[in-house]
């Protein structure tokens, strides 16, 4: 027998919606309305809707918050201004990750933490150990909040036309974000996202989340929004060369491995959890290192395939799919640093066939001459 | 919600297949599987010639989400693969009891094909 799954406050919505559900962490989430490719296209194209309510909250209150968080992220968030918001790991003491998440500042002693939703059980529990040996209040307050994504190049577009007339959400920087009323509900829009495009995360409570999902669908009729589920949020992070936990990132494999080390600030005063091994690992060079690819091929690489150099195995993939912008199969895999440095060939292993990996910085879907004018 | 003709034989594995006369046969994946899988964006076929036994591996289909193998319903020989599927795996989504079709096989004991289910009994399954 399998645990009964958690559900959103907003299930009938999808359900009403014609969504595919699937079992994810824990939760009943739909992994698609229409169809993935067409799903994330939408997002490319026009915005997508995303229900995100399975992620988990919790807060931090009290003068020693800020010292606490810094002790356990391996980012800066004592110095972070209120209503701006960060990304960060959280490590364990030998520099494995425990998780990555988005820090809120609040207030001048309030955060406001987001956390994935497979990993929250652990998270608090971790948190909830190292903040009793800081003056500071923490608490889950995961069923405070339901939580939905707008993103899409009309999302702002989108979002504005639900806001008062004196409120220019375009104002709202990156990685901001601003209480505020939309469709007559009060909440917290953050100008954050996983889909590598922009757009809002909106923190929203659960009994007021099915109506704004459908005042915004509403608004956005004509622009191209669509729902959107979990395969098309997977595929749009991986072409955008975001990690997910347990992919490119995992108690196995370091934020410097994984290409995250702008997020890790090892001269933070005082320390952080993981802050030795990870001291010792940049000095050393990490040993493996998170790559993405593309490849010149239909046929797609899986996670935990083999990756090889020279016939030798040299790393495996940790994330594959295909690009519905591209229409080529994209993925992530850990290599060997010292089969990077060699230059030698790379191949994976797909059912016996050797298919060449082209290595590519993200984003994948847009090609590298647009990103040096953008 | 799904599909299922009446005149064709099915597998607990969702796949179908449609006795064409000479034990020449047509074998897919039902509208159930295509739906199950959604969007399929590769299939991995054998040559021509190879033989299979009931139940054994003969392909793959690839959708975004995973890549799955496609099961013999029945000892076969194949005969031709669809080469459209090449250049338009979608099809299989789009009409997966017309040009969605795979494999055209020689079934190698006719009287095998009792063992399938016909199409009540598959309806019953999904």
């Amino acid at each position: 027998m399998t645990a009964a799954l958690s559900r959103t406050p907003l299930h009938g919505w999808h359900a009403r919606h014609g969504a595919r559900f699937v079992p994810f962490s824990g939760w009943e989430m739909p992994v698609q309305y229409t169809g993935i490719l067409d799903e994330h296209r939408a997002t490319r194209q026009g915005a997508g809707l995303f229900d995100v309510s399975h992620m988990g909250e919790a807060l931090v209150s009290g003068p020693q918050a800020a010292a606490f968080l810094d002790h356990v992220a391996t980012n800066r968030l004592g110095d972070l201004a209120v209503g701006r918001a960060r990304y960060t790991l959280l490590c364990a003491p030998d520099g494995g990750v425990v998780d990555d998440i988005i820090v809120y500042r609040t207030g001048p002693q309030n955060y406001l933490l987001c956390l994935n939703a497979g990993n929250t059980p652990g998270d608090l529990a971790w948190l909830g150990e190292h903040a009793r040996r800081f003056d500071c209040e923490f608490r889950d307050a995961s069923a405070d909040y339901a939580q939905l994504a707008l993103q899409g190049p009309r999302a702002i577009e989108i979002a504005a036309r639900l806001a008062p007339s004196a409120v220019n959400l375009a104002d709202v920087p990156r990685f901001s974000f601003v209480e505020i009323v939309l469709a007559g509900a009060t909440m917290i829009a953050s100008r954050t996202g996983y889909t590598g495009e922009d757009g809002f995360e909106f923190y929203i409570q659960p009994g007021q989340a099915e109506a704004f999902a459908d005042a915004l669908l509403e608004a956005g009729a004509d622009l191209g929004l669509k729902p959107c589920g979990l395969g098309a949020r997977d595929s749009l992070r991986l072409e955008a060369g975001l990690p997910l936990y347990g992919h490119e990132i995992s108690r196995d494999i370091s934020p410097l491995q994984a290409g995250l080390g702008w997020a890790v600030k090892l001269d933070k005063s005082g320390g952080f959890i993981g802050r030795d091994a990870l001291a010792a690992e940049a000095a050393a060079g990490p040993a493996n290192r998170v790559v993405f690819f593309i490849l010149d091929d239909r046929r797609v690489a899986r996670a935990d395939m083999t990756v090889s150099a020279g016939g030798q195995p040299v790393g495996r993939i940790l994330s594959g799919t295909v690009s519905p912008i591209l229409n080529l199969p994209i993925g992530s895999a850990l290599i060997a640093d010292s089969a990077l440095k060699s230059g030698a060939p790379l191949t994976v292993d797909v059912r016996g066939a050797a298919i060449p990996l082209r290595l590519a910085k993200p984003p994948l879907h847009k090609p590298p001459e647009s990103r040096i004018k953008n | 919600m799904s599909s299922v003709p009446d005149d064709l034989r099915y597998t607990k594995d969702h796949e179908w297949l449609q006795l064409a006369g000479d034990g020449v046969a047509l074998v897919g994946i039902t509208d159930y599987a295509q739906q199950s899988l959604g969007d399929i964006v590769y299939v991995e076929l054998p040559k021509p010639g190879a033989r299979f036994a009931a139940g054994a591996t003969f392909g793959v289909v690839e959708s975004v989400k995973a890549a799955s193998d496609l099961y013999m319903p029945i000892e076969a020989e194949v005969l031709e693969v669809n080469s459209l599927l090449e250049t338009m795996p979608e099809l299989v989504n789009q009409v997966p009891y017309a040009a969605g079709w795979m494999l055209k096989v020689r079934v190698s004991a006719p009287a095998a094909l009792a063992q399938l289910l016909d199409a009540a009994a598959y309806r019953k399954l999904i």
